[in-house]
């Protein structure tokens, strides 16, 4: 069975001006609870490539440069 | 990151401690006060920093017994009969004659509990007949605090491991655990004279009613991996039927929360504004008047503060938007539900397994050892009801220090180098597939037929229908799962944790032929709780290959409950209103 890509709105979102993952930074990566972010090979800064959020907020709280904003899920919104 | 690699690395130690949530922290602690010269090693599927029921923390204790306020007697007379009489109570006993220590250890580690005008603990009523509820004002800050001990009494710490099945010895003793990093898919096998599973609860096994997986009740990561793991190695699970359900946010499917509210004087309505239920303490026999109402005409349900003062509700906003569950406020803030104006919407959560807020367990006597010879439980997967976080805290000690006296005095038993190459064949198997069914397909449709099936009330012939289901679930998982990174692998290992756990409260609810525990297990064939037959444990565990579930007696109890005291909990509906 041949795997297809659904499209999906993800809750967690980076501010990528504020970002220092270029500088080294990886707390939101670290501490993500679900493992969900990650930094972009392309950008250089955090992302989130899984949509599988708690909403539990650690990445937004430990983040140095208050880069992280924790939207609400859309389908509970 | 991510990508799969192959590898494989032993470890020896002397404890393992696997879950590094809220119990393990404190099992890994106190065994290396106990033994300093031992190797303790937890295992964390995320990072310890942030992990677990308490990742940001908590608002308060839910069950403190604090002298002058209660005794451990009156404790677990409670408990015995909020939890229909099915109770062993020596653990219960120990962890209620324990847990202000324990208080006055987190207390010293910079984790503060609320004090009144005289300096004395601020504790609250919630519960039907005690007093147990323990507000604690800075309580963001628990993980913290814990993190820093760990790090002083210099606990080896090992993020991004998932334990997947324990090691066992020639005479079904424990002997280690076999591990698979969530980034790199390398295996780790560690061998450990003694072994505690503090997994957590079994949370992804219902499918929340918004469709999303991770929308769960309890943390997202604790996917019933331990009551898997403890399966599997032979161990004896109870009353994996006194299912988890809790009154939560709509949708949000978080706690509103009576318990920090509740005191300042909201209360649960109908839509009618009327008050339904006498008490807000979670138990079986409240969730069933809540699901009453629900279904009635009577329903929605609200948690009720409209009525409060302005500032009042500025104080509960500082706890429910700061801690636990932070994001609370952002959601009521998206649907315009000021406190002040409107009351908020609640629902009854997907089911799950769990002690810590029900009584779903692996078995644990009052040491927290299982039956399986080395290993222990602790927190929310054992089987001690309405434990909470206090009691993960108290009962991860008494198993850290207990597994640390018995490690000092054995030796590492061997395993079998089968049963790890078996493991990876099982673990990489859908990996090795171009093109299939991925994980989180399998599920979804795992966690739909769960609420289709199981959720209470429960049918015969509905759960027998799911029975079949889940095993058409495994042949798909078996013949046609596809991963294709580490990270999907992980959730592959999870799916198959949520498909045992099906499995295993299907067969736990048939075997128990009576209704008990209010809405945890209603059973509508057999609609009355029926003491004659089944006033005992179930016990579901592995057998020659088969699940297999019998009887086992409550054991005696320490603390006699009166004939007269048996039904407290039975008439949770307001009289006037019924
Ligand atoms: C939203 C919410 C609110 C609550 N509010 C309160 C409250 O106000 N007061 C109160 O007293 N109690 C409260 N509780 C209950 C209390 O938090 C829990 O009972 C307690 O924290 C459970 O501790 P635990 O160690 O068993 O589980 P957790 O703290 O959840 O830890 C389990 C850990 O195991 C890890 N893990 C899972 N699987 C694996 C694996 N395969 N390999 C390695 N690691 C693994 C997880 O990542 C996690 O870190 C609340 C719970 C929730 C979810
Ligand atoms: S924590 Fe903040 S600064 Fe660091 S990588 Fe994440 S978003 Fe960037
Ligand atoms: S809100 Fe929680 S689960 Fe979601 S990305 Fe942040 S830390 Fe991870």
């Amino acid at each position: 069975m041949p795997i297809a890509h659904t499209p999906t709105a993800v809750p967690v979102i980076v501010d990528e001006a504020k970002c220092i993952a270029d500088k080294g930074c990886t707390v939101c990566v670290d501490v993500c609870p679900l493992d969900v972010l990650r930094i972009s090979d392309l950008t250089g800064k955090a992302y989130m490539k899984y949509d599988e959020c708690w909403y539990c907020m650690p990445c937004e709280t430990d983040c140095p440069t208050g880069a992280v904003t924790v939207n609400i899920p859309y389908l509970l919104r | 990151m991510d990508e799969i690699k192959s590898g494989l690395t032993e470890v020896v130690c002397d404890v393992l401690v696997i879950g590094g949530g809220t119990a393990g922290p404190m099992a890994a602690y106190k065994a290396k006060r106990h033994s300093p010269g031992a190797r303790v090693v937890l295992l964390e599927k995320a990072n310890v920093k942030r992990s677990g029921a308490i990742a940001m923390g908590m608002d308060g204790l839910n069950n403190a017994v604090v002298p002058g306020y209660a005794t451990p007697e009156q404790y677990t007379k409670e408990i015995t009969i909020a939890n229909d009489g099915i109770c062993d109570q020596a653990p219960v006993y120990k962890y209620a004659s324990r847990c202000f220590k324990i208080i006055q250890e987190l207390d010293g580690f910079g984790i503060k509990f609320q004090k009144n005008e005289n300096g004395d603990f601020d504790v609250k009523k919630v519960h039907h007949l005690g007093s147990y509820v323990l507000p604690m004002p800075n309580g963001d800050t628990v993980k913290k605090a814990l993190y820093r001990q760990l790090r002083r009494e210099k606990v080896l710490i090992s993020n991004r491991y998932m334990a997947t099945r324990l090691l066992t010895g020639r005479d079904g003793q424990i002997a280690g655990a076999i591990a698979v990093n969530t980034r790199n898919a390398e295996f780790l096998v560690l061998r450990a004279k003694t072994v505690i599973l503090c997994a957590g609860a079994a949370g992804r096994l219902g499918l929340p009613q918004s469709g999303y997986l991770w929308g769960t009740y309890e943390n997202a990561t604790n996917s019933g991996d331990g009551y898997a793991m403890a399966y599997h190695a032979g161990a004896a699970l109870a009353n994996l039927e006194c299912y988890q359900i809790n009154p939560l946010i709509k949708d949000y499917n978080g706690p509103a929360c009576a318990y920090v509210a509740g005191p300042f004087g909201a209360y649960t309505t109908n839509s009618e504004g009327n008050r339904f239920i006498e008490c807000d303490y979670w138990s079986g026999q409240m969730m069933q008047e809540f699901y009453s109402e629900l279904q009635s005409g009577k329903g929605p349900v609200f948690l009720k503060l409209n009525h409060l003062h302005s500032d009042t509700i500025g104080k509960i906003e500082a706890v429910l938007h700061q801690v636990e569950r932070p994001s609370r406020g952002r959601f009521h803030e998206n649907r315009g539900t000021n406190y002040r104006e409107r009351m908020i919407e609640m629902h009854i959560s997907e089911i799950g397994f769990c002690s810590g807020h029900s009584a779903s367990g692996v078995y644990v006597d009052e040491f927290a050892r299982t039956t399986v010879s080395g290993l222990y439980a602790a927190g929310d997967m054992a089987s001690v009801p309405h434990n909470y976080m206090l009691g993960a805290f108290t009962n991860g000690a008494v198993a850290g220090e207990h597994a640390a006296e018995v490690a000092v005095n054995i030796d590492l038993a061997d395993y079998n180098a089968a049963d790890v190459v078996r493991e990876q064949q099982r673990v990489l198997a859908a990996t090795r597939r171009e093109d299939g069914i991925p994980p989180n397909q399998l599920e979804y449709k795992t966690r739909r037929f769960v609420n289709d099936y199981l959720q209470p009330p429960k049918v015969t012939a509905k759960m027998k229908l799911g029975q079949a289901r889940f095993a058409e679930i495994r042949e798909d998982m078996e013949s046609a799962m596809v991963v294709r990174d580490a990270h999907e692998l992980m959730r592959s290992l999870e799916a198959a944790s949520i498909l045992d756990c099906a499995e295993m409260a299907a067969f736990a609810s048939l075997f128990r032929t009576e209704s008990r525990w209010g809405l945890y297990h209603h059973r509508v064939e057999y609609p009355e709780k029926n003491d004659d037959d089944w006033l005992c444990h179930s016990i579901l565990r592995k057998r020659d290959g088969r699940m297999i579930a019998e009887k086992r007696p409550v054991a005696p109890y320490i603390v006699p409950i009166d004939e007269s005291e048996r039904s407290a909990y039975d008439s949770q509906r307001i009289r006037q209103h019924a």
